[in-house]
């Protein structure tokens, strides 16, 4: 008597139901993954962390010959990785910034970010009131005047802050983010299933998706790519401001740092007690975005004057 | 046998050594710092000997010529005239308050004189723009490659090409800022 009184949710089939749903499952996913041209060798790949040289070299050729097929033009991917003994810091000095964007689209030509439609800056520079200081609530990114700096207004740049203790990393069901060596937190395109945890948890903004196919043009490719970096992007993933990784990595700066006209932007080895950037922590008035979140982040804004 | 042993040593420990050498290179370059080019002088204006070939009045005036200096001249103006900066005796060079002169060249020693606390943080790495590789070579902008000596107070600069170098030259106009992104509702398709 007791049996008959729960919901008949299974049936009374002799054959294990649980087993037949799975074999169909797994027969229509596999017919799926093959009708989708995707690669049953992406399908089963290892996670980053855990693929051999080999492997790592046969997924990087493969990213390669995609960018020709889809690009026409040959790049090279590569994913170097971080240096022992360096952990990277960036400085932004808000008395120096007057607001000219030249960052926001260096960021678009290095990072090959999607030009329209969608249209993703990594960088977002917010326009506030000397009045108000750092108030998000008097904030505007879309100021548009003839002539910056604006009487009575200081501009204040946003990017990913590269926490120490990530919001975003903790949050991702998959994996597919996480915090580098060397301070960096990156995306595992190939990995990320586009679910937009990480975004609601960035407390920056700073993480953006592609909700349609990315519109890069070919001949504003950059060839220069790295694995967990600018590598062009598909549809339906989550991306954001790696420190330039393919540049910083190999002993460059960030392109935004190179474009600055007014020279705001610092970055550096925290490690290094004779760089740039702890020449601004040891000197200068510093402090960190939203610090009672902690986050920690590697991102410090400071004023020189 | 033995000396056979030794030479293997040797050369193992030779090798070891070159391996250190060339990873210590990689981990810790060393990092070097090359001047940029700093922005030509006005046309036909050097050198200033031509015209000035001898020591002149010092009295501070109002001159008849170098118009364009004088209606831009925005530098404490009140208390600095010319011969401030520019050496009276050599008109090809500038002097420290010292009397000391200093090239066109290395104006920034100039600056350094009063901007004291500017001229440690440019040194430092903290004021002025830097580019290249934050652990290998950097190219630093020099004080005029931003500030216009005249009318120092920063407005803009344009990217300019001198001796096949890129570097940049101040301007007397504020910049005009990049596109704002597009709303959320512009982005539609």
């Amino acid at each position: 008597m007791s049996e008959s009184k729960g919901l008949n949710i299974l049936g009374s089939d002799a054959v294990d139901p649980l087993r037949r749903n799975f074999m169909r499952t797994a027969a229509a996913g596999a017919a799926l993954a093959a009708m989708s041209g995707c690669n049953m060798d992406d399908f089963f790949r290892k996670h980053f962390k855990e693929l051999s040289r080999t492997d790592l070299d046969a997924v990087l050729r493969k990213i390669e010959k995609r960018n020709l097929e889809r690009f026409g033009k040959t790049t090279t991917v590569d994913a170097t990785g971080a240096r022992p003994g360096v952990e990277f810091g960036y400085g932004l000095d808000l008395s120096r910034c007057v607001g000219c964007r030249r960052c926001v689209y260096a960021c678009v030509a290095e990072n090959n970010q999607s030009r329209e439609h969608p249209e993703i800056h990594w960088i977002r520079v917010l326009q506030m009131d000397k009045e108000h200081g750092v108030d998000l609530t008097h904030a505007d990114m879309y100021y548009e005047p003839e002539h910056v700096p604006q009487p009575g207004k200081f501009y204040f740049p946003v990017q990913c802050q590269q926490c120490s203790d990530p919001p975003c990393v903790k949050t991702c069901p998959t994996g597919a983010t996480w915090k580098e060596p060397d301070g960096i937190v990156v995306i595992d395109y190939d990995w990320c299933i586009g679910c937009r945890c990480c975004m609601s948890a960035c407390p920056y903004g700073a993480r953006h998706f592609n909700w349609a196919e990315p519109k890069l043009p070919a001949d504003e490719l950059n060839p220069d790519q790295h694995y967990l970096g600018n590598r062009p992007r598909p549809k339906g993933v989550v991306e954001k401001c790696t420190f330039c990784i393919q540049r910083t990595r190999k002993g460059r700066y960030p392109a935004c740092v190179e474009i600055c006209p007014v020279g705001a932007r610092k970055f550096g080895n925290l490690l290094d007690p004779e760089s740039e950037i702890r020449q601004v922590m040891d000197t200068k008035r510093v402090f960190i975005f939203k610090e009672e979140l902690a986050t920690h982040p590697h991102f410090y804004y400071f004023y020189a004057t | 046998m033995v000396g056979l042993r030794t030479w293997s040593a040797v050369g193992v420990l030779a090798l070891t050594a070159t391996w250190t050498a060339a990873t210590q290179a990689q981990t810790s370059p060393t990092e070097r710092l090359v001047q940029a080019k700093s922005p030509p002088f006005s046309e036909g204006i050097y050198p200033c000997k031509e015209c000035h070939d001898g020591p002149g009045d010092k009295t501070r005036r109002t001159l008849a010529f170098h118009e364009d200096v004088q209606t831009m001249f925005d530098h404490d103006a009140e208390h600095r005239w010319c011969l401030d900066c520019h050496d009276n005796a050599d008109r090809n060079v500038l002097h420290l308050s010292s009397g000391d002169p200093v090239p066109f060249t290395e104006s920034y020693r100039l600056c350094g004189q009063c901007h004291g606390d500017k001229y440690r943080d440019w040194r430092a790495g903290v004021h002025g723009k830097r580019i290249g590789h934050w652990d290998g070579e950097k190219t630093y902008s020099l004080c005029v490659n931003c500030h216009n000596p005249h009318s120092p107070r920063f407005k803009g600069v344009v990217e300019i090409d001198v001796d096949g170098k890129q570097t940049t030259a101040p301007t007397l106009e504020k910049i005009r800022p990049e596109p704002r992104p597009r709303r959320p509702e512009e982005m539609r398709p």
